[in-house]
């Protein structure tokens, strides 16, 4: 019963001309609703939730590091199962999928890279440090950029797709060595805030807004694939029926 | 709210340099490329509706 709802949402959203009419219903209430739980989650964080007894204020950048890192790391992940499922079935939904999601991957690779440097210099009196964690981070955001790269380089959509697709899954190793790089290693970096298994740690207070800001940011990334995914898929179908009929 | 005047949260102790700059940086990447995705799909639509007028004219 699950498995057949689940077959059928893979075919339907596989279909660039059902997936384009998906993404005109959900865009328009999406995109509002993302900004709101993510400027929630953040006024939260910024203004609301106690000082850290150890770190100060300056803890209140975990309401962004940790979302966009986590973020990040499941973007990349999600690219991966893009690159699976074209390598194997060559779908031409997941090579738009990859291309749609590597640009805001990047970034928030980037922001995680950006605000732990900034928290770095309070908390640890260092800017940056060669360590496991934050180097297995800065080669997420280069591999992030190799994705993008190689879809620029390669003229044909195809080729280019499964060049990605193939990058994008072999980079998934990257994503297994930054999450468990705090145990794996010593490391400057403080241990994981929020685990899958066993409790956390931190305070409801805490934990509230962190959790706001990270459904806020999943959200808006969310949107930004949508949009792109559009972009893309109208150019590569432009010369389909169901696109000559919207217009 | 936590702070108990509004210069108190612009100053954050100490920390105020760190946390504002850190929000500040991260707020104007994800604005931007939000634009420029948005902007995306938008431009592609004008550049179909552009094709689509030539095609009639030359017909």
């Amino acid at each position: 019963m699950i498995w057949n709802t689940l077959t059928r949402w893979y075919h339907q959203l596989g279909s660039p001309r059902y997936f384009y009419r998906f993404s005109e219903i959900v865009l328009p209430w999406l995109w509002p609703l993302a900004l709101l739980i993510t400027v929630t989650g953040l006024i939260w964080g910024l203004a609301f939730a106690p000082e850290d007894y150890q770190q100060g204020n300056s803890y209140r950048i975990i309401f962004i590091h940790v979302p966009a890192a986590s973020g990040a790391l499941l973007g990349y992940v999600a690219m991966g199962v893009a690159g699976l499922v074209n390598l194997v079935w060559r779908m031409k939904m997941a090579e738009v999928m990859i291309k749609a999601i590597a640009p805001f991957g990047a970034v928030l690779a980037a922001i995680a890279l950006i605000t732990g440097a900034i928290w770095g210099k309070p908390t640890w009196g260092t800017y940056w440090e060669w360590d496991a964690r934050l180097t297995s981070m800065l080669i997420l955001f280069f591999l992030y950029l190799g994705v993008m790269a190689l879809i620029n380089a390669i003229p044909d959509p195809r080729q280019a797709g499964r060049a990605a697709g193939l990058l994008s899954l072999v980079g998934v190793i990257n994503v297994v060595i930054v999450k468990y790089s705090v145990e794996w290693w010593h490391s400057l970096h403080q241990g994981s805030t929020l685990k899958l298994v066993g409790k956390t740690t931190m305070p409801p207070e805490m934990l509230t807004p962190l959790l706001i800001s990270m459904l806020g940011i999943y959200l808006l990334f969310a949107v930004s694939v949508l949009w792109r995914a559009r972009a893309e898929l109208l150019w590569r179908e432009r010369k389909s029926a169901w696109v000559k009929e919207l217009r | 709210m936590y702070f108990d005047s509004f210069s108190a949260f612009l100053q954050m102790g100490t920390h105020g340099v760190y946390v504002w700059s850190a929000y500040g940086i991260s707020t104007l990447l994800v604005a931007g490329n939000l634009w420029l995705a948005y902007r995306g799909q938008r431009k592609v639509r004008e550049e179909l509706r552009r094709l689509a007028r030539r095609e009639q004219a030359g017909q």
